[in-house]
């Protein structure tokens, strides 16, 4: 029994690891693409940002002297025109040439907003009006940095309470906690998503392949027994699916960073203990999604219908896998971690947010460990049902 | 002299179910097509077996279940003392098949592929390098050992099979159709071959639509057609009086009228 279940798996093994292009394709390739996809991405973010950080180039009707020192404010190149001028200067933020934004205050703006009081008075209050095109990012951005400014100066001249206003430290969460929270709801989607295509290519290739093209049923003539088959194929199939996802999880963690604009230093947040948690739940989970792919592989007649027929499957998990990104942090009873895919979501979820039971993990990995079994079981009938093996 | 009897087929019976495509094809009502039919015979050790019939005669269906590949709805069959419904285990051990339909994975060479298949049987890694090296040179395949199986010759990928389904040196050995699409020269290699392998007291069945091999290899003959054994005799004793083809089409003829052929077993 042993003796071939070795033979099995290292069959797989060689089938894989001596074909480059296979090794390239399923375990080098994700994790790159993943990390030069995101770090260009993350790298355009940034770009963006730092472009609005530009001045913006400002024409002002009737600034008045109160608020010049606008004039030396940083982000604002301001220039005082004319109300003869106004025209000019709307076409040229109409066809996004020199200026972004043209603002025109009263003529007695200062007067007429000192007298104005909100509780007693029925005229309207003083307008000053912005000109903007939403069309040009540089106008777009001037218009909403020239609003939130005069909106600022609003409130000072009103000024009634503040809000934080003192040098106190408000925000109690640490950056860590933050940091976990941002993991805690993209990172288990990314992992499931991975291990997932991972997973799929690999086993609807080794099964449906080999019975696409005859080779399953050369194996079935043999002594080999169908449940060493189906452990064997499964067993190595889901180390080969853990190596991908792992190679995909490496490239999305070191890009990360890059791709939210802001540092994270992971070896300080999550100890060795988190992480060995972490790895008991991605491979009882890696094992459950490599029996229902090869389950649904052995239905299928070729790999092309083995890939249409994952679809639904796949959808679930992304489903599932997107619940943490509502919010709400792990699920609290035991009993919900009994039902797969589910359970692992809701494992990483507790993980990376640092909220975590033992008993969860456990429940998890003990049913994972379950299903695959049962996976096995009817993948060992399946092999042996000649409707499902020889159904061309 | 009373022979030694390897393989016993006992009203072997397997129905298929089929499709609402398949129904309209072969134009009939029943949902379910008998494939073969109680179907009975014995083959003795050292001596060659052959299935002759028409295509769709249920020969293959006999052959698969025989080798276990699929389980026969009633009946069962000894292959060297094992059951092929309670040890199918044992009697694949037992036997080498080879036919057309198993293939071996393109990605790995003959040499890499014995050596697996050696292990699946349980082969000494001694006795497995001493087999190897007397076959693949007795087939040629020892210049082509590290060559990918995609990219060997269709004859030489028939050798290759042929070599492989022997691994475990079997002593009864199942054939189907073991010249079909083959080259005059590799055929005349495996028939060739088939007659060492009885020399040295290996037990053959194989079935096939072609008089002549019959003619030359086989020692007796079972007549298939629509699932039931017409005849099964010693080929001396079928050809006594005429050809075997011109046996085969009164028998086939006769069978066509509704008459039923003449069932005899020596």
């Amino acid at each position: 029994m042993k003796s071939n279940l070795f033979t099995v798996m290292k069959k797989e093994f060689a089938r894989f690891f001596k074909d480059p292009r296979m090794v390239f394709t399923t375990i080098l390739m994700p994790g790159l693409l993943i990390y030069v996809m995101y770090s260009f991405m993350g790298n355009g973010f940034s770009e963006m940002a730092s472009e609005d950080e530009e001045e913006y180039r400002i024409c002002t009707v009737n600034l008045p002297q109160s608020l010049k020192v606008f004039q030396g404010a940083e982000g604002f190149d301001i220039r005082e025109i004319g109300e003869d001028e106004t025209e000019t200067v709307k076409e040229e933020i109409t066809e996004g040439t020199g200026a972004d934004l043209l603002v025109v205050f009263p003529e007695d703006f200062e007067e007429a907003a000192a007298a104005y009081d909100v509780a007693q008075t029925t005229e309207p209050a003083p307008n000053i009006d912005i000109f903007y095109n939403s069309s040009e990012t540089g106008s777009y951005g001037a218009y909403q940095a020239m609003t939130a400014t005069l909106d600022a100066v609003e409130d000072a001249m009103a000024n009634k309470f503040d809000v934080n206003a003192s040098d106190a430290d408000y925000e109690l969460g640490s950056e860590k906690d933050m940091t976990a929270m941002v993991f805690a709801m993209v990172l288990p989607m990314l992992i499931m998503v991975f291990l997932f295509s991972g997973c799929m290519a690999i086993t609807s290739e080794s099964i449906a392949g080999e019975k696409e093209r005859g080779t399953i049923a050369t194996l079935l003539v043999t002594p080999l027994k169908r449940r060493e088959l189906a452990l064997g194929k499964l067993l190595s199939l889901s180390a080969i699916g853990l190596l991908s996802g792992c190679s995909s999880f490496l490239g999305t963690l070191l890009s990360l960073p890059k791709l939210i604009g802001f540092d994270m230093d992971v070896s300080i947040r999550y100890s060795a203990v988190d992480y060995l948690w972490l790895l008991v739940v991605i491979l009882s989970t890696t094992i459950v999604i490599v029996g229902a792919i090869s389950v649904i592989s052995t239905f299928a007649k070729t790999v092309k219908e083995a890939g249409t027929m994952v679809v639904p499957l796949m959808l679930l998990v992304l489903l599932v896998s997107i619940a943490p990104m509502l919010g709400g942090g792990a699920t609290g009873e035991w009993y919900w971690y009994l039902v797969p895919i589910y359970n692992s979501v809701q494992c990483m979820t507790g993980l990376f947010s640092m909220d975590y039971s033992i008993v969860s993990i456990a429940v998890t990995a003990f049913a994972n460990i379950v299903c695959a079994g049962l996976l096995v079981m009817l993948l060992t009938k399946m092999f042996g049902s000649e409707r499902i093996m020889y159904n061309q | 002299m009373e022979q030694e009897t390897i393989l016993k087929v006992e009203n072997l019976s397997k129905t298929f179910r089929l499709s609402r495509k398949q129904q309209r094809l072969q134009k009939v009502k029943e949902r379910q097509k008998k494939a073969v039919s109680n179907l009975s015979f014995s083959a003795y050790k050292g001596e060659i077996f052959g299935l002759l019939g028409p295509n769709g005669a249920g020969k293959t269906t006999t052959l698969r279940m025989l080798a276990t590949l699929i389980r026969p709805d009633s009946g069962d069959a000894q292959v060297d003392g094992a059951s092929i419904m309670k040890q199918p285990e044992l009697v694949r051990s037992k036997i080498g098949f080879l036919t057309s339909e198993l293939k071996l994975e393109n990605f790995f060479t003959p040499n890499y592929l014995f050596d697996f298949f050696s292990s699946l049987y349980g082969v000494e890694a001694e006795v497995r390098e001493e087999r190897k090296r007397r076959m693949f040179s007795r087939f040629g395949i020892d210049e082509f050992a590290e060559v990918k199986v995609a990219n060997l010759s269709t004859g030489m990928k028939q050798k290759t099979s042929l070599v492989i389904s022997l691994v475990h040196d079997p002593d009864i050995i199942i054939f189907d159709e073991p010249t079909n699409g083959l080259d005059v020269i590799t055929a005349r290699t495996v028939t060739d071959f088939l007659k060492e392998l009885k020399q040295e007291g290996k037990t053959i069945l194989l079935s096939t639509h072609i008089f002549d091999l019959v003619e030359k290899l086989c020692d007796r003959v079972g007549i298939i057609m629509d699932g039931q054994m017409i005849v099964c005799d010693s080929l001396a004793a079928l050809t006594e009086e005429e050809s075997l083809e011109d046996k085969f089409f009164r028998i086939y003829q006769g069978e066509l009228a509704g008459k039923g052929g003449q069932i005899s077993e020596k």
